[in-house]
This record gives structure tokens, sequence and C-alpha cells, in this order.
């Protein structure tokens, strides 16, 4: 079953579920840079896609790939004012460190 | 019948709202007129009435409660009616008389709107059908009375008086408050006819007004509604603003103070006498504190040296008799009394206006003197008016106040062996201040300063608007005491609107024992009180024309006991120190106590202190770093997932 067979849907969401395990470990471990922050929340839209697509073929329903197109589209989007931030954040800051930033500490 | 009532109200509404722009003279010819048809209305109907006509109605729904209806009503009955007509024929004389006292003041049409409103709440006062309604006359006279008190509002001195005014009486409302909600509380009307059928259901109850107190609850209502009489009618010891209130305007001081809204509680008592008949613990308390008022009043009337504060003190004075005369439950005679004063004292008030304006406003006694040759007219109707006050026949004042002083002889109520001495001797008195007053003004050698500089103007006999009311008002005070004495007293005038329980006989033995004017004249020299008010003129003579220095060295003599009687009894002292300021000390503690401890530092300070005090340990939560946010949101949404099974 696991070797030189078809991939079935158990595959396609067990490689979900670790790149979502990857991108959160991503987020709260990363200490350094910002930019990896970034990058695991497109990791992270990225394994809902591979879902959604999954369940699509499984299910032969088209409307699960027109969701990921949106999700493509909403992580564009995200990412572009995710990087404009982190450039405001370099130029006020000189660095994108994420253990210094912490002016929302109470 | 309706007209009566809101001429002069349409009248103090157009000349009050636009009385700047028009000419002086639409003012008081606006109101005059407004007035003077309300007047002759009223005696219209005073005929009518006479004939049997009765009126007792509802015309207009304002409240209706579900189990009973709050209205705008009228009775009109013989008491009524009577009330309406004094009122408007005493304020048709002084709108008069104001055109010619009030000449030169700035405030002339403000003063027409208010005395004109004044008309008006009194005569919705009078001819009410219910409690509510009544309550309104008897605020608005309050409000008029303040008003007009302070009607020179430059004068720091008529402020605090009106001011005064305002908060004795006051004190007087808050009782008649009581009254009136105890009786609609247990009886679920407002309407007088329906009271009175029903006052006999009350007998018996009680009422706790304090917690484990229990109080018959038909006297607890007639000593409340008479607290309200005693406030209005300056009974003691609520009595301190009548002299206080002479700071107004002279024909303010006839209308209100004298004629007619001081006896509005009068009118109270005997409008309400079905009520007050069930109590002779209240009749007895009637009893005492008017003859307390009667006697203690006139005392102080000996020492004032203001003219209108003599005339002030002699109206608590006779207040005092018609209280007498309520208490011993010959409601006809106090509102015969009230009738016959309300006559012979706006006459006073007016003559002594009319010097005070022939003096340029100077109303102390002591820089009067010799005016009787200035202003015969004056003279001659101030001395009517005041063989009227002191009761000599045949002017008015004898056959009312007389009476008083027989009924209190027949009554048997507790008390009125007291009334009786203090009635008797309070004749004395009154002759005393009156005559004292007289002799001081018009006789003897004039006192009153001389200006020889250019503008002043000697004093002169006072315009025709003002002696022709002088003249009006002295022929009742002359005629009304023979002429209505056996229909008033004796007659069924009043037919059923006054009650009179059958063991309350003083009126019935006072009926039997009269036999008809003529025999009335001949019993003169055999009554006390006859010789006692000829004997206070001949002292009254003796002490201010006779032997001027006399009353110095019996003032020197006495100097504690004037010192006691200038100062009305520290009457004014007790209020000021201890009332006033026992409030204004306890206000302070309040603030302190409740304000700034109970109310700011804790309720206001203290959920600061927690929020704060929470808030410092709980943001220590609050890193700043976003992979503590991140946790906490995966976190979160596990604990959201596996715990509820939420999404």
């Amino acid at each position: 079953m696991m070797i030189g067979l078809e991939p079935t849907l158990t595959h396609y969401l067990l490689l979900s579920a670790a790149l979502l395990t990857i991108s959160i470990i991503g987020m709260i471990a990363n200490r350094r840079n910002m930019l990896t922050i970034l990058m695991a929340i497109e990791l992270l839209l990225l394994s809902s896609n591979i879902n959604f697509i999954a369940f699509s073929a499984f299910l032969g329903d088209m409307n699960g790939q027109v969701m990921t197109m949106f999700v493509l589209a909403t992580a564009a989007a995200e990412s572009a004012i995710g990087l404009a931030l982190l450039i405001v954040v370099f130029r006020r800051r000189g660095e994108i460190t994420v253990e210094t930033i912490n002016i929302l500490k109470g | 019948m309706l007209l009566i009532i809101l001429l002069p109200l349409i009248a103090a509404i157009i000349v009050g709202f636009w009385g700047r722009r028009l000419p002086r003279g639409a003012s008081h010819l606006i109101c005059c007129s407004a007035v003077g048809i309300s007047m002759v209305l009223s005696f219209y109907l005073l005929w009518r009435v006479n004939q049997g006509y009765r009126f007792d109605d509802d015309i207009y729904t304002w409240l209706d409660l579900g189990f009973t209806r709050l209205t705008i009503g009228f009775l009109i009955d013989p008491l009524s009616v009577l009330m309406m007509a004094i009122v408007t024929f005493i304020s048709f004389l002084v709108h008069v008389y104001t055109i010619g006292y009030m000449k030169d003041d700035k405030g002339y049409a403000r003063f027409f709107a208010y005395i004109s409103f004044f008309t008006f709440a009194m005569l919705m006062l009078v001819s009410a059908n219910n409690f509510l309604q009544m309550f309104f006359g008897w605020e608005g006279v309050g409000l008029a009375s303040y008003l007009l008190i302070g009607f020179w509002y430059t004068r720091e001195s008529a402020i605090k008086a009106g001011m005064k005014a305002f908060l004795m009486n006051r004190v007087g409302d808050f009782g008649f408050i009581i009254g009136i909600s105890l009786l609609f509380a247990t009886l679920k009307t407002a309407n007088f006819s329906e009271i009175f059928v029903r006052i006999d259901e009350l007998q018996g109850l009680t009422v706790s007004l304090f917690p484990d107190y229990e109080l018959p609850l038909i006297t607890t209502i007639c000593v409340a509604l008479f607290f309200g009489a005693m406030g209005k009618s300056a009974q003691m010891p609520l009595h301190v603003w009548l002299p206080d209130s002479m700071e107004g305007p002279t024909p303010i001081s006839a209308l209100i103070h004298a004629a007619t809204m001081v006896t509005a509680g009068i009118f109270m008592v005997a409008r309400m006498s079905p009520v007050f008949e069930w109590s002779d613990t209240v009749l007895s308390l009637i009893i005492i504190i008017g003859a307390t008022t009667a006697v203690f009043m006139a005392i102080l009337g000996l020492v004032q040296n203001d003219i209108k504060r003599v005339i002030a003190y002699s109206t608590l004075s006779q207040l005092g008799y018609m209280t007498v005369a309520l208490g011993v439950s010959a409601y006809s005679i106090a509102l015969f009394h009230l009738m016959t004063h309300a006559f012979f004292k706006a006459l006073l008030f007016l003559a002594a206006g009319s010097v005070i304006i022939a003096l340029h406003h100077q109303q102390d006694l002591r820089k009067m003197g010799g005016l009787r040759r200035i202003m015969p007219i004056t003279y001659i109707t101030t001395l009517i008016g005041a063989w009227a006050l002191i009761g000599l026949p045949p002017f008015a004042g004898f056959f009312s106040k007389e009476p008083i002083i027989e009924a209190t002889k027949y009554s048997t109520l507790t008390g009125h062996h007291y009334a009786y001495i203090a009635l008797t001797i309070g004749v004395f008195l009154t002759a005393c201040y009156t005559f004292r007053m007289i002799f001081l003004a018009f006789h003897g050698q004039p006192r009153f300063d001389v200006h020889h500089d250019r503008g002043y103007q000697a004093p002169k006999e006072s315009p025709l608007a003002v002696t022709v009311p002088l003249i009006l008002l002295a022929i009742p005070s002359i005629f009304a005491g023979f002429l209505f004495i056996k229909p008033m007293l004796f007659g069924n005038f009043f037919d059923r609107s006054l009650v009179v329980a059958s063991e309350h006989h003083a009126m019935v033995d006072l009926t039997e024992n009269w036999h008809g004017i003529g025999a009335y004249f001949l019993h003169i020299p055999s009554t006390p009180a006859f010789w006692l008010a000829l004997l206070g003129v001949v002292v009254a003579w003796f002490f201010t024309l006779r032997q001027p220095q006399a009353s110095a060295v019996l003032i020197r003599t006495f100097t504690p006991l004037y010192k006691f009687l200038i100062n009305h009894f520290y009457f004014d002292a007790f209020y000021e120190k201890i009332i006033a300021r026992g409030t204004v000390a306890f206000s302070r503690m309040s603030t302190l106590v409740v304000e700034t401890m109970g109310i700011e530092g804790f309720l206001v300070e203290m959920p600061i202190k927690i929020v704060r005090w929470s808030a410092s340990l709980l943001r220590h939560l609050q890193t700043g770093y976003l992979y503590h946010y991140a946790l906490a949101m995966v976190l979160g949404l596990l604990l959201l997932i596996t715990r509820w099974g939420m999404i």
C-alpha cells in the first residue's frame, strides 16, 4: 500500500497535515527572521490548497479547485501586504529579527 | 363662569409676554378691564348662587387612572362664590390703585401681568372641585407671591424676603401634600364632594407615618392639611415670612398679603369642614395656634416702626382670630371675618401706600406725623379702616370679631378658655397698635425731612387712581358688617357648603342668642371687648401724643423685654441659627461623608483601583512577541476543536 501504488486521498491528507505542522512550527519556533514567518504562512495556505484539491478530485466536484484559485489570490495579496509591512519595519528599525520586535509588550 | 377665571389669565399672558412692546396705557387697560369684567361676572354669579344656583362638574379630564380620573372641574357654591367675589373685588381695586402707585416704575407691565396671574391662580384655588386643582391654585398664588415680593429684584432684601416666603410656604405645602396624598391613597379620589360623602369610611382607621407608631387617620390628615393652612395663612410658628413680605410693593401687600392669598388657608379649612369636623384634637390644635398667633403677633405690632410692618403684624393677628373661629367650628364667622378683614385690611394697606408715596417711599413711622391736614382723604379712610379693625361699632370689624370671641365662650373644646382670654387681650392690643400707627402718622408735628432743593415735591394728597379705591374700600368697611351679618352668620347663605357636627354647638348657641341688629347694639356696653378697644385707643393716645417720652421710659425700664419684642421673639434668629445653619452644617457633613468618601472615594475610585491592579497583573501576558501570539492562536484552536468539538 505504501510504495508503488497510486497515491490515495490519505496520502494527500498526510502531506497536507505535514505541511501544516511544518508551517506552524516555523511560525512559533522561529525567533530570527520575520521573512520566515511570511513563508510559513504561505506554506500553511498551500497545505489547505492541497486539501481542497484532494477532496475535489476525490469527490469529483470542481468547487474545491475554484476555491484554490481564491486562496492563491488571497495568498498573493497577503504576501504583498506582509512584505510591505516587513519593508516598513526594516526601514524604521534596521532589522527584522522577531525576538527584538516587542513594542506591543504590555 | 369660566370667563371669570380665564380673563385674568389671558390678560396676564398678553401683558406678560408682549407688555414691553405695548404702551403703558395698554397694559393697565387690558388687565383692569379683564379683572373688572371678571368682578362684574362674579357678583352676578354671587347673586345667582344666592337664588339657589349650584354647579359642581368636571369640564376636562386631565388624567385617567382607571380607578379614578383626575379632572379640571369647578365647584360653585356659596363658599367659593363668596371668595371669588372678594378676590375679584379687591383685585380690581388694587389694579386701579396700581395705576397710580406704580406710575413711575420700570416694571409697570410686568407688575400688571403678575397681579393678573395672581388673580387667576387665586380664582382657581377657590373654585376648584378637587384637590389637585386646588393645589395648582395654591402653588400658583405662592409663585405669584414670590415674584411680587421680589418684584424690585435689584434690592437684596426684597430677594431674600421673596425667598423666605417661598421656603416657609414650602414647609407648609409639604404638610398639605401629605394631607392630600393620605386622602387620595385611602379614598382613591381627589374630588371634594366624593370625599365629603365618604369621609366617615375613614373613621377608626389608622396610619403609620412613622414606623411602629399608629396614628388615627383623620386626625393625621387634618393636622397635615392644617399645617398647609398654617404656612399659607402665616400662623405661628410659620409666620415669619409675612412681615418680611412687606418688601414688595404696597398694592401687593394689600392684595396678596392681607386680603386674599393669606386667607387661602382659612378658606381651605372651611372648604374641608366636613373632614375637620371629625377630629376634635385638631380643632383644639387650631384654636390654640390661632389664639397664640392672635395675641403674640399683636404684641409685636406694638413695637414696629415701619408702617407696613405694623399692618402686617395686625394681619397676622387677625388671621389668628379667623383660625380660632375655624377651631370652634364657627366656619361662617371665620369667613365673615375674612370678608370684612379683606375690606378693611386692604384699605389700611392701600392707605399706608398712599402715605408712602406722598413721602417718597418713606415707611418709618418716626419720620411721619401731621399728615392729617395734608392728606384728608387718606386720613379719613385710614380712620375708617382702623375703627373697623379694632372692632368699634358700627363698623364692619365689630360684627365679625365680636361673634368670634363669643363663639369661643360657647365652645366646649379644649383650649377655648385660653382662646377667649387671648382674643380679648388681642382686642386691646389691636386698638393699641392701630391707633399708635395712626397717631404717629397723621397727628402731632410733622417729622418728615423737608428738602428745599429743586425738584422736591412736598407731601400732597395722592392722585385719583389711589384715592378712589380707598373710598370704595371704605364703604364696605363701614357697611359690610351689619348688612351681611344676618344672612351670613345666622341665615342659610352657606347652605350645605359648610358642615358642622352637632356636638360642636358654638354656632347654634350663638344663633339662639341672636335677637337682631338692634339688640346686638344694645348689648355693646356689656362686652369687655368694646371697652378694651376704647382703652387701647386711649393708651395709644397717651403714649404717642400726650406723653411721647413715656414710651421711651418704658423701653428703658424693660430693655430686655423690648429687645425680645423687637427681634420678633427671636423666631427669625432661631430659624436662621438652628434650622438654616443646621441644614448647612448637615449638608457639609453629608458632602464629606457621602460625596467625598462614599460616592467619590468608594463608588468612583474603587473600580478604577481594581482595574488598575488587575491590569498590572494581566499585562505581563502581553509579551509583544509574534510567536507567542501565534502559539496562543494554535493552542486556542486546538482547544476549541478537541474540547468542545467546534468548527
